[in-house]
């Protein structure tokens, strides 16, 4: 590889991270400069850490379902689902790993469903994942009689913690396996087949018909891996709660869709990054904790965050110079 | 008929336009006059489009002059230029879909009081605008119901409602059905007896013949000659577009059938869902069979349910002597059948991905290592790609939707080469690209038959055909009728079996 081609090799992959690095910076930078000393404190980045890695996780496979086209508004309903389904399994004498993929295993099969209603019945995106939303919710509820399922401590609790043992970690084992996955996603929407494919769907499904791509298949598939990593998200909230919150997670399929979308990810497919994603979920936590910095009420923080939102799509597309000339 | 009505309208001298470095006009001339319809020839990249950015106020020239009615013609914008009464007319039109005629013909210029819209003032406008184009066209229907024709009718109507006095229309009727086409023609016949200029972009010299009272040819960013299109023929346009003399368009042919190889492809009582009605055919190896017809007689319906992208009613494909009674596209991928589509923007390109992804999309496999693609063995294809069809691009990482008409219908080919397929089945192949890329095309699938492939090509324009294909089929009504080999065929009796079914 000459120098030439590995530059801009290197090009390819950062460029589209650049965007959101740039905005994640300003944030970070704005809140340290109208904050408090403790903004950028250890303690402070450890639980910045800690609460990104819900939105985080499910950011990894929104990223999936928005490039190709599609959209998961039950994302916050499935971690709910997930959450019950671990402290179930866990109360029930399944060991913590058991019970861990219980929950992944609940989200994954939300996933199915949605992803069969879509390729099967031809349901829209929208419409298939707002009844999952219902649904998932409710059953979660069910499942919870109503209530919260507390459960023992173990060693999935560990996974949230803010101070690992052994401390070199510095953060919770649960923020490292979300980084560990998300390189690895990050790896199989690029570099893969089924990623390409992915891209292809999102970009043009009817081109993708015509190179003989499996078009129902990647559908589902995406679906399927954006119901596991709710599912994970699920166990990392149980992990945090030490319990299965039936009522947890409501609406969080909104801020793991403005993650993605902050990350550069066009609604309508074919674009979109993990890194970028997660960057995304990142630059969501330093804000929503730098509100709560500045003491600012609740329904500032709700509004800027909205505003942040729109700002960043707006960005990007005067980056990318698809505004049209009014 | 001297005087007003030979006055020139539109003068641009010398115009020059460069980007960075690079030239796109160096000293255009042209001269429209009052009430004619001109047109503007030339190859893709000749500078036809930055030449009508120029005129109407998009891009400023670096260089010339530009008088408008004898007055000096600088437009600082769009606005500007619409204001003077030059208006351009887009192929993608920017219409309301849901809006009345009317709303549209007024949009951004309605009549109120007090905030209410007068629309009984502003109906006269409308109503003489849209009578002088076409009678038939009602203020009050919804856009959404009318045609592509119709619809691009109503862009004019909203250019005249401004007192527009030159009108650019680029490649207006590349989406219009034949009676569409006519419908716009009747259209500038009458705008002409308004004395409403119009400069007119086309690839299809058929219809420059006959609409078009004069011509400019442009040719790598300069004027290339021009003149009155009565007593030009199009083979002389045509040697004015590529600057040299075009001794065969279409590539030779051997005449001897005796060059064609096994049956490659056979078709058998095949029923679509309506169309095919009824389509059996032979294909032979070395082999470039026609398919001509009307819009709507089923063409388009026969490569798509013989690929597997339409569902097969009855009958039966066998490809290289298999059968498959339910084809799909991958099954037929696999089987060495791919499909040009002839919708390039919506299906047979994705445009905003790259160039090396869309040329590698229906065949991945050798870039796979233990489940991991080489992003850099896919821009090598590419390139090799690029260079074997002349592919003009800076990227291959580049999304195709950035190159031109001609460059991307390339790419769309380059895939089917890529993933080496026997049958070729090609919708439209030279659709909406310039004369030097459909040469190039011609030659490619000449070759393509020449090593052997089969290839099925579908076309509504009747000299290529009869240029390029061994055999050609009709089709009428969704039957498949009279194929026969392309030296028993004229233009004439291609025309009327099209027409009437019958010879």
């Amino acid at each position: 590889m000459s120098d030439n081609e590995l530059r801009r090799a290197v090009w390819t992959e950062v460029r589209d991270v650049v965007g959101p690095l740039i905005g994640l910076a300003a944030v970070i930078g704005l809140f340290a400069l109208i904050g408090t000393e403790y903004y950028l404190g250890a303690d402070n980045l450890r639980l910045i850490a800690k609460h990104t890695i819900i939105v985080g996780l499910g950011a990894i496979g929104m990223t999936f379902v928005i490039v190709s086209g599609g959209i998961d508004l039950s994302v916050g309903s499935v971690i709910a689902l997930a959450a019950v389904v671990t402290a179930l399994a866990f109360n029930a004498g399944a060991p913590p790993l058991l019970a861990l993929f219980a929950g992944v295993g609940a989200g994954g099969a939300c996933g199915l469903v949605n992803g069969l209603l879509i390729t099967r019945l031809s349901i829209t995106p929208f419409i298939a994942t707002l009844g999952m939303l219902g649904v998932a919710r409710g059953f979660a509820k069910y499942l919870g009689d109503n209530a919260t399922v507390n459960s023992a401590e173990s060693w999935l609790t560990e996974l949230t913690t803010s101070n690992p043992e052994p401390s070199w970690l510095l953060v919770g084992p649960g923020i490292w396996l979300m980084f560990l996955l998300g390189g690895v996603m990050g790896f199989v929407l690029r570099r893969t087949p089924f990623g390409v494919h992915a891209y292809a769907v999102g970009s043009s499904e009817a081109t993708a018909q015509l190179c003989g791509v499996p078009v129902a298949r990647v559908k589902l598939l995406v679906y399927v891996i954006c119901g596991l990593f709710a599912g994970l998200a699920g166990v990392m909230s149980f992990s945090d709660l030490n319990a299965g919150d039936p009522t947890t997670a409501k609406g969080e399929e909104l801020n793991v869709i403005a993650a993605v979308v902050i990350g550069g990810a066009s609604l309508s497919g074919g674009t979109g990054r993990v890194a970028a994603s997660l960057i995304g979920a990142f630059l969501m936590t330093f804000l929503i904790n730098g509100c709560e910095d500045l003491e600012l009420r609740n329904y500032t923080q709700d509004m800027i965050i909205g505003a942040i939102i729109v700002a960043a799509v707006a960005l990007d597309q005067i980056r990318h110079g698809r505004t049209r000339a009014a | 008929m001297q005087g007003e009505h030979d006055a020139v309208l539109l003068t641009m001298q010398g115009v020059g336009k460069r980007f960075g470095g690079v030239v796109a006009l160096d000293g255009v001339d042209l001269s429209v006059r009052r009430g004619e319809v001109h047109a503007l020839v030339g190859e893709n990249g000749a500078g036809k489009s930055t030449l009508m950015k120029v005129l109407s106020g998009a891009h400023r020239p670096d260089a010339g002059t530009m008088r408008l009615d004898g007055a000096p013609y600088a437009p600082a914008g769009p606005q500007d230029a619409r204001r003077a009464g030059v208006a351009m007319i887009y192929q993608e039109l920017n219409l309301a879909l849901d809006l009345t005629v009317e709303q549209n013909v007024m949009l951004g210029r309605e009549e109120s009081r007090f905030g209410v819209v007068r629309a009984r003032a502003m109906r006269p406008r409308v109503v003489d605008a849209l009578a002088l184009l076409d009678p038939a066209l009602r203020p009050d229907t919804r856009v959404a119901d009318l045609g592509p024709g119709a619809r691009q009718l109503i862009e004019i109507a909203r250019a005249l409602a401004l007192d527009a006095r030159l009108l650019v229309m680029d490649e207006p009727t590349s989406s219009l059905s034949a009676e569409e086409a006519e419908a716009l023609f009747r259209a500038i016949e009458r705008l002409r007896g308004r004395d409403v200029s119009i400069i007119y972009i086309s690839h299809f010299l058929e219809e420059i013949q006959r609409i078009a009272d004069r011509f400019t040819v442009l040719r790598d960013g300069r004027t290339a000659g021009g003149g009155a299109v009565a007593g030009t023929s199009n083979e002389e346009i045509v040697e004015r577009m590529v600057g040299r003399r075009l001794e065969e368009v279409y590539p030779e042919r051997p005449a001897a059938p005796a060059t064609r190889g096994e049956v490659a492809l056979e078709v058998r009582g095949l029923r679509g869902a309506p169309l095919p009605a009824e389509a059996s055919l032979e294909l032979r190896r070395g082999e470039i069979f026609g398919v001509a017809g009307i819009v709507g007689a089923g063409r388009t319906e026969l490569l798509r349910t013989i690929f597997g992208l339409d569902a097969v009613r009855a009958g039966e494909v066998r490809v290289a002597s298999l059968s498959l009674r339910h084809p799909t596209p991958r099954l037929s991928l696999s089987r060495g059948v791919g499909l040009l589509s002839e919708d390039r923007k919506e299906e047979g390109l994705a445009l905003s991905l790259s160039i090396a992804t869309n040329l590698t999309l229906s065949r991945l496999a050798p870039y796979v290592r233990r489940g991991v693609l080489s992003p850099g063995g896919m821009r090598a294809a590419s390139v090799r790609w690029a260079g074997e069809l002349a592919i003009r691009c800076d990227d291959p990482d580049q999304p195709v939707g950035t190159l031109s008409g001609g460059n991307q219908q390339k790419v769309a080919i380059a895939r089917l080469l890529h993933h080496d397929v026997d049958v070729l089945l090609l919708d439209e192949p030279t659709r909406g690209i310039d004369v030097g890329s459909k040469v190039q095309v011609y030659r490619l699938l000449a070759g393509l038959a020449a090593a052997g492939k089969a290839l099925l090509v579908v076309s509504s324009y009747l000299p290529e055909l009869l240029g390029i294909c061994d055999r050609i089929g009709v089709m009428y009504r969704g039957e498949l009728r009279v194929a026969r080999d392309t030296v028993d065929w004229t233009e004439r009796d291609l025309l009327q079996v099209a027409t009437t079914g019958e010879l």
